[in-house]
Formats: structure tokens, C-alpha cells, sequence
């Protein structure tokens, strides 16, 4: 589904990511971890299309397509999902409204019939009570006002709405209460399935109690460092990333 | 309008309503003197008050220097090669029903979304439809009359109510307020004259929509509404022109007259031909409207969408004189490429305890520049008045300007004056969150845009929200990328 190669990007003359490499086959689950500052964001970014970024080598595909090439807006319209770690305030935007117009995209892009406010409030509602969210969160305006644990799951209620194929989740579990990281786990849980994969960006053993990933990925100053199973998740909580990859 | 069709016209390049209609016309010569007016008001068969009137006006105007424009580049207009007067050769039959009124004309409103037959889409608005320099048709008149409302076009109403012309004209603007109110004065030819007796809510929305059609022509509106005591009225105006490369005059003159305890809601959705993206032709709109809060306890609202014009220069205001009266004033401005906006609002507290609330929306992109000028002023009877003005600007790219000019005076110490501004950005990261949500660039920006307007659209009437929208779409194509 994701294949990545040696990828070397940098931003504003500083090198961040020094040669990456990642396979991410359906249905699986990875999760990336790594000190702060190590380029786990800057991923998430370049995969998604963030501007600013100059890939100098190196190559991304989804489904066999250049990702590298397409513009945000195809990425996501192809399945790419991106739970961000600081989503943005958009004051005085509707945040159903938002949900509709991003949902409704995505079917125009693919001829599918879109959705009326009715059938996207009926769907939204569905999906909170799933968060432990109150219907009164779709007429607030989008993020305006918005605890970071609400933000979060805010992304979450979108990522279910928008079904991707490929969701990244850029620290979704940070700043999230123990019941609030258990929904999102739960949530992550119920979408795993045979065609639907995740790159989960975490620094916390924590939410891998409730997701197994497949795989496991260290990353450090712009490399992976270490590969492995869940294994290599529970060393780092208790050892830190010191004297990983020095094998 | 589906959601579908609403998103392919976003995606659609143009400005949609820059096509000119075909029809015989009676036009004037260019050029303006004494003449010309007589004409003007013969075609119009007024009393002869209203010649006298205009033709002071004219001498006034020949003595007044033009606008110094401080923040506009506006290129300078030759008064002598603008034709002041031009209307389709059919309505000189004077047509007594929608079926005598030339097809051709019916078609134009039809295809700018303004059907003009009574069991079509507006069939809770009545409309009356300015084209050049003559109303063509206003509709519901009938049912208007029946609940005393009278609702027609100004030129029907300096023949059938010379008395309320005569009371009311120039009473709240008078000629001598600024060069092009003086102007419009002498040659006005057509606009609407609204009566709401006492103690009447008028059963229906009210609009007029104005269009410009031939070459060359300056369209010169008037309009006049009066509600009497304890009435209530919603009115609201639309306006676009035909793609030209030369520039446009559109002065008109707007008088609101609201007595004791009454209600005026009057809304404009401007769309006037804004010039090409190289900043090539397009409406010059300058425009003097203002509204009188006469009576204790009225209310006088001016909402505004302006989107389009190459230059907009107006000041809706409320002369609040009646004891706790309220004006009220919201607007979005856009301009986008080479636009220029100047435009505000002028709040006069005279009544005791009397309240005005400005809440202003400046949009600009492209080279567009946006200017806000807000005068708050309360004399010193305007005992216990308050003002709230909230003045926001967006900013989308670097090449735009957006500038507020807040003027309060204040008489009194009794008055209380709070003013907010603020601006900001359509931000990377705000335009990326959107794309990565699968919309595409422009969707991004219409959309922040719109959570940027919403306190004003708002106060829009319902059926014209979603046009608003919709304008503010297609109005900043191109505004990224
Ligand atoms: N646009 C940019 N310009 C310059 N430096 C950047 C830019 N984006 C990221 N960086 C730098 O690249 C490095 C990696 O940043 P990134 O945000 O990817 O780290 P991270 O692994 O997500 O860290 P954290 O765990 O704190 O979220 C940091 O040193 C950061 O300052
Ligand atoms: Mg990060």
C-alpha cells in the first residue's frame, strides 16, 4: 500500500529526514517512535503534501502511484489520511459544515452520489456517540474553543467519516486521558481491516497496549533505526531509544 | 440550487452575468447639461417641482469639486461622454402585466436567477427590475396594495404619491450632501419607492434588482422607503452589468425614513461586473445611502455583500434622532486581482440613549485593497448612547492592502464606545488542513472565508444567504495559486 524508499527531505536548508525507508503492506499496522525532533512529523507532512518540504531523493508510492507528484488534495481523495498532531482553528467554520464539504469532495471526486446535511448529520451523530462525544460538537465552530483531547478526537470523528485507506495518526494519543485513549484505540480497532492500513506516530508504549501494531519502527535523527515487533515498543518504554540501532 | 451545482458553478472561471441583452433602446446622447434633465423628467412625466429640484441640483453639482480620493486609484471620469438616460424601446407601451412586457427582458432576469413570473422560484419576494435607466416589471404589486403597502418603481411614484415625494426626497440625503449624491439629484432616473402605512408588517420580502445593459451608460438609481409607525420592512438589492473594458458609472442615492417604533431591514448583495483580472473596465459604484431613525424607538439595519464593482465607495448610514433607537450596520467587503473597496459606515447619535453595532468583514486578495471607515459621532443630547464596532480584515496572499479608519467623536460623557479590529491571514497551515481533507484550493479558501463571514450572513434573509455564498465563491476564483 505505502511504499517508501530512501527518502531524503529537507526544509529551509536543514536535513531532516536522512534516508528512510518504509513498507506498509493492507491491513497492517505500524507504529513509529522516536525522539522528539527526529522527523516523525516532517513524514507524516511530506506524505500528505504539506508545501516547504524539497524531497532530494527518494520516492513514495501509494497504490503503486507517486505520491510525491499529486497535490493534498488527490492524496487524500485517493485514501490518505493525516490525523494531524496541532490540527488547525478555522474561526467561524462550521465544523458539520466542514465535515460535509470534506466528505462531500471526496465522493464528487470519485463520482459517488454526495451527501445531504441530513444523511452527513446522521452519520456524524453515529460516530460521536462512538467518541463519547455530544451532538453539540458539530455546531461549534471548527476547533475554535477546543481542548487539545477534543481536537484530537475531533480528527478521529473524521478519519471515520472519511473512511481513508492509509490513516496516519501523528500523535493522536498525546494529551488524551486514559478514557479518551481507550476510545481512540477503540476506534482504530474497528477500522483495522484487510485493506485499510495505519502508520500510528506515538511516544507512548500506552496506546500499543490497546493497538497491536504489526510492526514496530524507530526513528532517530531522520533514519529508522530499529525495526521489530510490539516487543521493541515495551523496550523503549522501559530503556529508552539509548544503544538502539548500534547493533 | 443542488450542493452539485452549487460546487461545479465555484468551479466554473467567469463572472456568470457579464452577457448584454439585445433590445431596442431609446439613448440618449452622451453628455450632460440643462437639457438633458428637462428631457429626463419629461420622459417621466414629473410635476414641475421635481424639475425645479433637479435642476438646482445640477447648478450645485456644476460648483462642487470632485472627490478627492484618498485611498482610491481611480482613473478620471469624463462626466460629457456618459449617457445619461436609455430605456428598452418596449416599455413605452407601457405594459400593464408581466405578458405584455418584452420577452427578451424576462429572459435577462430569468438567467441572472431572477424569474420575474409570480408562481416561479421568488414566490416570496417581490421584485421590481431596473434595467438602464426604467423599471421593466415589479411584481406583487396587487397583493402589496391590499395590505396598504405601496411598492413601485420611484418614477410611478413622483406621478401617483407627489406628495410623499415632495415630503420626503432629499430629506435625508439633500443634494448638497457630496458630489455624486448631487449629481444623481439631477439626471436620477429609476429606483423604488417603498410605503409601509402604520401599523403594517409588510407581508412579503421587497427587492429590486438592478441591471446596467447599454455601452456607456451611467445608471443613476433613487430609492426611497418610508415606514410609518410601528411598520416592519425587509428589503433587498441586487445588481450586476455586462463584462466591458471601459469603466461604468453606477451613483445612486439611497433614503430610509423609519418613524416611531418602526423597523427597516434593507440588504444589498452588490454584484456589479468588478473588471478583469488584469483590472481592465468594471463598475465605478458610488453610492450615498442613509437612513433616518425619525421616530423613538426604530431600527434601521444595512446589511451588505460587496463583491464586485472595480471601485466601491459608500457609507451606509443611521441618523439616530428618536429616543432609544437603534442602527445597525453589517457588512462583508471583497475584493480580489485589482478591486478596491472603500467603504464603512456613518452612525449619528442624536436620541437619548440611542445604540448603533458596525460589524464590518473586509476580505482582500489579489492586488484587491480594502479600506473601512467607521465614523461613530454622538452629540451632546445623545444622552446614555452606545456604540459597538467590530472591524475584522483577511488577508489571502502578499499582494493585497487592508486599511480601518475608526473616527469617533464624541459630545458627550455619557456615551460609551467600544471598538474592536483585527487582522489576519488565510494561513499555509489552514489551506493545507482543508486539502488534506480532500478539498481543493479554492474550496479551502472559500471556505475559510466563509467562517470568516458568518456573524454577517447571518443577518441576511434566508433565500439570499445561500447567493451570498455562492457570490463569495465565484467572486474569489483565482484568489490562490
Ligand atoms: N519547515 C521546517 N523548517 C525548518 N526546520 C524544520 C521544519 N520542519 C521541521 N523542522 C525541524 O526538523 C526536525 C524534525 O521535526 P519534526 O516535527 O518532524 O519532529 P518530530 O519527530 O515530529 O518531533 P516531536 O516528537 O517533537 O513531534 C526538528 O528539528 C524541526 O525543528
Ligand atoms: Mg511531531
Amino acid at each position: 500500500m505505502l511504499k517508501i524508499k530512501d527518502l531524503r527531505v529537507s526544509a529551509e536548508n536543514k536535513d531532516i529526514l536522512k534516508g528512510l525507508s518504509l513498507d506498509v503492506k493492507p491491513g497492517e499496522v505500524h507504529a513509529i517512535m522516536g525522539p522528539n525532533g527526529s522527523g516523525k512529523s516532517t513524514l507524516s507532512n511530506v506524505l500528505a503534501g504539506k508545501y516547504g518540504y524539497d524531497v532530494s531523493h527518494g520516492s513514495a508510492c501509494f497504490n503503486g502511484e507517486d505520491l510525491l507528484d499529486m497535490a493534498p488534495e488527490d492524496r487524500a481523495r485517493k485514501g490518505l489520511f493525516l490525523a494531524f498532531q496541532y490540527p488547525v482553528v478555522i474561526p467561524g467554520l462550521n465544523n458539520l459544515y466542514f465535515l460535509r464539504q470534506a466528505i462531500n469532495s471526496i465522493r464528487l471526486s470519485k463520482n459517488e452520489k454526495i451527501l445531504d446535511a441530513g444523511q452527513c448529520l446522521l452519520l456524524a451523530k453515529k460516530y460521536l456517540a462512538e467518541l463519547d462525544l455530544d451532538d453539540s460538537f458539530l455546531s461549534r465552530n471548527l476547533h475554535e474553543g477546543f481542548s487539545g483531547g477534543e481536537k484530537k478526537r475531533n480528527e478521529m470523528l473524521q478519519m471515520m467519516m472519511l473512511e481513508p485507506q492509509l490513516a496516519i495518526l501523528d500523535e493522536t494519543d498525546s494529551g488524551l486521558d486514559v478514557d479518551a485513549l481507550k476510545t481512540v484505540a477503540g476506534v482504530v480497532n474497528k477500522m483495522r481491516s484487510a485493506d485499510r492500513s495505519f502508520l500510528i506516530i506515538t511516544h507512548y508504549q500506552r496506546l500499543l497496549d490497546y493497538i497491536k501494531p504489526d510492526h514496530v519502527h524507530i526513528l532517530s535523527d531522520g533514519k529508522i533505526i530499529k525495526s521489530g515487533g510490539p516487543e521493541l515498543a515495551l523496550h523503549v518504554e522501559s530503556s529508552g531509544y539509548v544503544g538502539l540501532g548500534e547493533s | 440550487m443542488t450542493d452539485e451545482a452549487i460546487m461545479n458553478k465555484a468551479l466554473s472561471n467567469e463572472y456568470p452575468h457579464g452577457f448584454e441583452t439585445k433590445v431596442a433602446s431609446n439613448t440618449f446622447a452622451p453628455g450632460l447639461n440643462e437639457d438633458v434633465i428637462r428631457k429626463i423628467s419629461q420622459k417621466k412625466n414629473e410635476p414641475e417641482f421635481l424639475l425645479q429640484w433637479r435642476l438646482k441640483a445640477y447648478k450645485h453639482w456644476l460648483n462642487m469639486p470632485e472627490p478627492n480620493w484618498a485611498k482610491l486609484d481611480i482613473e478620471k471620469i469624463s462626466y460629457d461622454d456618459i449617457i445619461y438616460y436609455s430605456e428598452p424601446q418596449s416599455v413605452a407601451n407601457k405594459p400593464k402585466s408581466l405578458d405584455e412586457v418584452d420577452p427578451e427582458l424576462l429572459k435577462t432576469y430569468e438567467k441572472l436567477g431572477i424569474p420575474l413570473h409570480e408562481h416561479a422560484k421568488l414566490a416570496g419576494v417581490a421584485v421590481d427590475a431596473v434595467f438602464d435607466s426604467v423599471s421593466v416589471a415589479t411584481t406583487f404589486k396587487d397583493k402589496l396594495a391590499d395590505a396598504g403597502v405601496i411598492f413601485c418603481p420611484f418614477s410611478e411614484a413622483v406621478v401617483s404619491h407627489p406628495e410623499l415625494i415632495k415630503k420626503y426626497l432629499g430629506s435625508v440625503v439633500p443634494y448638497t450632501d457630496n458630489f455624486f449624491a448631487a449629481l444623481n439629484s439631477a439626471v436620477f432616473s429609476d429606483g423604488s419607492f417603498v410605503y409601509i402605512p402604520k401599523g403594517v408588517r409588510c407581508p412579503m420580502e421587497l427587492s429590486t434588482y438592478f441591471r446596467i445593459n447599454t455601452p456607456q451608460i451611467g445608471q443613476f438609481e433613487r430609492t426611497l422607503i418610508i415606514a410609518e409607525d410601528d411598520s416592519f420592512v425587509s428589503y433587498l438589492e441586487g445588481c450586476t452589468a455586462p463584462m466591458r473594458t471601459e469603466h461604468q458609472l453606477h451613483a445612486a442615492v439611497v433614503e430610509l425614513v423609519a418613524l416611531e417604533n418602526a423597523q427597516i431591514k434593507y440588504a444589498t448583495v452588490q454584484n456589479w461586473y468588478p473588471g478583469s483580472k488584469e483590472g481592465k473596465g468594471g463598475i465605478y459604484n458610488f453610492v450615498t445611502k442613509r437612513g433616518v431613525c425619525k421616530g423613538n424607538s426604530s431600527r434601521i439595519s444595512w446589511t451588505q455583500i460587496e463583491t464586485g464593482s472595480a471601485v466601491t465607495w459608500k457609507y451606509p448610514g443611521v441618523v439616530l434622532k428618536g429616543d432609544n433607537s437603534h442602527g445597525e450596520f453589517y457588512s462583508v467587503a471583497l475584493t480580489n486581482n485589482y478591486q478596491q473597496a472603500d467603504t464603512g459606515t456613518k452612525m449619528i447619535h442624536m436620541g437619548k440613549n440611542t445604540k448603533s453595532t458596525v460589524i464590518s468583514k473586509g476580505i482582500s486578495a489579489g492586488h484587491g485593497v480594502n479600506t473601512f471607515r467607521g465614523m461613530v459621532r454622538a452629540t451632546p443630547g445623545a444622552v446614555d448612547s452606545v456604540n459597538f464596532t467590530q472591524c475584522d480584515s483577511l488577508l489571502i496572499g502578499n499582494s493585497c492592502a487592508a486599511h480601518t479608519y475608526p473616527n469617533i467623536e464624541i459630545g458627550n460623557s455619557s456615551a460609551a464606545v467600544a471598538h474592536e479590529a483585527s487582522t489576519s491571514r488565510v494561513s499555509d497551515a489552514q489551506l493545507f488542513y482543508c486539502r488534506q481533507r480532500g478539498m481543493s484550493e479554492e474550496e479551502a479558501v472559500s471556505l475559510i472565508v466563509s467562517g470568516f463571514c458568518k456573524s454577517v450572513f447571518q443577518k441576511l434573509p434566508l433565500e439570499f444567504a445561500v447567493e451570498a455564498q455562492k457570490l463569495l465563491e465565484v467572486s474569489l476564483e483565482g484568489s490562490v495559486g
